[in-house]
């Protein structure tokens, strides 16, 4: 029986024809000759369901993944003061459903006060609204099983002749939880409605939101950057009354068919003008490699804060500095809207002798990572090659200046030479054995400058394949 | 509406009366060499600049030379001081010649910390930061790298760039690689080539040494014309400052690199001497 092909899923004419998940494939042949087969794939389901609990951000901020078996199956949304602004809860619900029929879904949605007395009754088929206080009574009928405890648990009350939620509720605590363990109880309080426990949303709640929906979708780019300009001054009056300035921002694009696409932006300082978060949103969807498809059009535009830090209104200062900075991070924004965070760098040095990694390129727009002190160096050229480059050199044996080398099919005369400088590599860095790097700074006949290394030494350390050290060129000078 | 743009405003406008009363004073500088400096040559604050590199393997040379004019321009502007420099640097650059770094920078005299490096994946892409960058007024100068001769740069968009830059005031330096006559509008346009350097002892590479053409320029103070020419030059990143590399005007003996020593080789030459915490 172990291999045995099951079904997983029923639509709801199999259901009618008497066959239930679980039921081996050939046992449901017998039955239903001609059923229709389709082999389960959870990833794509879970896909699928990703993708519903998307466009449900509609209703909600807080949407979560329901797994009590861990695996997604089903949705949980946390509807706690939204309900109002659809015409209360019923009509949430019909709206919420209305909105899936109309994509080819069926669903079932129960409005409870706790997560799990709302998924009992949805798991037992009954939809609805729980009234405010009403929970133990519409679970009361409903088999232990709901409870999503353990099935030895399950096994075990119904042999004790507890077969309903409600026969539980009416016996006292501490021998069920002696006999069974503190978690029937918890799930029972909770079920019961007794006890309250919080969803933990799939996307982070946002700071604050501001959102436009629209009777009739819009399409066009103009009107979805009006729409942006609208949102951003919503999100502005907000933020100053909190004191705050943003620094990431994420605007949700929802479309009537059901996708949902969001799109980011982050700031180099807390940012609350209106004028220049619109512009930045209009550079950003300037930016767009693969443009906002709006399909049938969007009929909501949300906007919201992901993160906002302290923003006190700057003090004048005669200087002008301020202002100046300012602009600068107003530019640095804008760049990095347009070409991507990773194009707009700044350098962070660090206190090694290893030229690899004595600097690294930071987004500007980040926040000032300290920068150590670099070590005391010679000379260094302005570019670096990453990988360094392989060259032709001849040099005296055994760690004199290369005489002529060969670049880019280009030979190279030595007219003056430095070094060596040795460069031991960082031993507790690289796991295998780098040769030691010898390095050399020369100019050529025609002037150039070049930093090259030997790497490995002559006799000791041979890296080349014919236990000849190798010669790399690593960097330019000007 | 906000005080803290008005009071930038008037500060602006009071900036721009003095410029107007006393020309000269901050509006050029000078690349601090003789030969140039007999010449008359002064480059233009607030205006856009060019320096090819002769060749493509030129390009270093020409990076190091239009880096030296910007640290010169942001040089003795009072308010200059500190503000950051904006590079736009081409992808392709940094194929061909690698990546920049930043103990090279510092050898050249510019603070890492004060880079803020733009790249671009084309030309395009690089001209249109560099038009948003150099209407930035709290930038201390901007650099623009260009690979090859990209359409979008014709004498549209350096003149476009020329104008931005003298409404805000940021001393900009368009670089690139000879290009087959691309017609720009700029205030002086340089060629670069490596030249040798002056050796240190033990005949070990010097300076970082330019031989500098200067082919074009616009006008100098009050308009004047000024003749194009030819030098040799070489950096000194402690004092910001070009000198003649004319081995005939040298001491013979080698100078050691010592800075106490420079500083006596350069009065001898009449250079200045200028004393400047040391950044890298």
């Amino acid at each position: 029986m172990q291999n045995a092909l099951r079904l997983a899923a029923l639509d709801r004419a199999a259901r009618r024809a008497g066959l239930a998940p679980g039921l081996t494939l050939a046992d449901a042949r017998a039955r239903v000759p001609d059923l229709a087969v389709l082999d389960h794939d959870p990833a794509a389901d879970a896909a699928f369901l990703e993708e519903v609990a998307d466009d449900c951000d509609r209703w909600t901020p807080l949407v979560a993944l329901d797994m009590p078996d861990g695996v997604p199956d089903g949705l949980m949304l946390d509807i706690t003061g939204c309900a109002h602004l659809f015409g209360g809860e019923a009509a949430l619900r019909a709206r919420l459903l209305a909105h899936l029929q109309r994509h080819g879904l069926g669903a079932l949605a129960v409005i409870a006060g706790t997560p799990d007395a709302a998924r009992a009754l949805a798991r037992s088929g009954k939809g609805g609204v729980v009234p405010p206080g009403g929970e133990a009574s519409a679970v009361a009928g409903l088999p232990v099983a709901r409870l999503g405890v353990g099935a030895e648990i399950v096994t075990g009350l119904s042999r004790a002749g507890l077969k309903t939620i409600g026969d539980l509720a009416a016996r006292p605590g501490t021998p069920l939880a002696a006999r069974f363990g503190m978690e029937l109880l918890t799930r029972l309080a909770r079920t019961l409605g007794r006890e309250d426990v919080r969803l933990v949303p799939r996307r982070p709640l946002p700071e604050c939101i501001a959102e436009r929906r629209f009777a009739e979708p819009i399409a066009r780019t103009s009107d979805i950057e009006a729409t942006l300009a609208l949102l951003v001054d919503d999100l502005a009056l907000m933020l100053e009354a909190r004191g705050e300035g943003g620094r990431a921002f994420e605007a949700g694009f929802f479309r009537t068919d059901g996708a949902v696409r969001r799109l980011r932006i982050e700031t180099a300082r807390p940012l609350r003008d209106g004028a220049a978060l619109a512009r930045l949103w209009r550079e950003r969807i300037e930016a767009l490699a693969d443009p906002l498809d709006p399909g049938f059009g969007f009929d909501l535009v949300r906007l919201g804060v992901l993160r906002a830090e302290p923003l006190t209104p700057a003090q004048v200062s005669l200087d002008g500095r301020a202002v100046e900075e300012e602009e600068v991070a107003a530019l640095i924004d804008r760049l990095s809207v347009r070409l991507g965070r990773e194009r707009v760098l700044r350098f962070l040095q660090r206190d090694t002798h290893d030229p690899d990694r004595a600097s690294v390129l930071v987004p500007a727009g980040g926040a000032p990572a300290p920068s150590a002190t670099p070590p005391d160096v010679l000379a260094r050229p302005l570019t670096l090659f990453d990988p360094p480059q392989p060259v032709e050199a001849l040099a005296e044996v055994p760690d004199g200046p290369p005489l002529r080398f060969r670049w880019r099919r280009v030979v190279h005369e030595v007219a003056r030479a430095e070094g060596p400088e040795r460069l031991a590599p960082e031993w507790w860095r690289q796991p295998a054995a780098a040769p030691t790097r010898d390095y050399y700074r020369v100019e050529n006949r025609e002037g150039r400058r070049f930093w090259l290394f030997r790497a490995g030494l002559y006799g000791r350390e041979a890296a080349g394949p014919a236990g000849q050290p190798r010669w790399f060129l690593h960097g330019l000078f000007p | 509406m906000d005080p803290i743009r008005d009071v930038a405003a008037l500060r602006k406008m009071l900036a721009g009366l003095e410029a107007e009363r006393l020309p000269g004073v901050e509006q050029f500088f000078s690349l601090g060499a003789a030969g140039p400096e007999e010449g008359g040559v002064r480059l233009a604050r607030g205006a856009l600049h060019e320096v090819q590199a002769r060749a493509s393997a030129d390009m270093p040379a020409a990076t190091g030379f239009a880096l030296a004019l910007a640290l010169r321009a942001l040089r003795r502007d009072g308010a200059g001081e500190g503000r950051p420099l904006l590079w736009v640097r081409q992808d392709m650059a940094d194929a061909e010649f690698g990546r920049l770094d930043a103990p090279g920078l510092a050898a050249l005299g510019l603070d890492p910390a004060r880079l803020i490096l733009v790249r671009a994946r084309d030309g395009a892409e690089a001209l249109r930061a560099a038009g948003d960058a150099v209407r930035c007024a709290g930038l201390g100068g901007l650099l623009i790298e260009i690979w090859g001769t990209p359409k979008a740069l014709d004498l549209t968009a350096t003149r476009r760039l020329g104008l931005r830059a003298a409404s805000s005031g940021v001393t900009s330096f368009l670089l690139h690689r000879a290009a087959q006559a691309a017609p720009t509008a700029v205030a002086t346009r340089w060629q670069v080539a490596p030249a040798a350097s002056f050796p240190l002892e033990e005949d070990a590479p010097g300076a970082p040494a330019f031989h500098a053409t200067l082919l074009r320029h616009r006008g100098g103070e009050g308009g004047r014309p000024v003749e194009g020419g030819d030098w040799k030059l070489e950096w000194d990143h402690e004092a910001f400052t070009f000198r003649d590399l004319d081995p005939l005007s040298r001491a013979m003996v080698p100078v050691p690199a010592g800075r106490q020593d420079r500083a006596a080789a350069a009065q001898a030459r009449g250079g200045e001497v200028v004393a400047l915490r040391r950044t890298g």
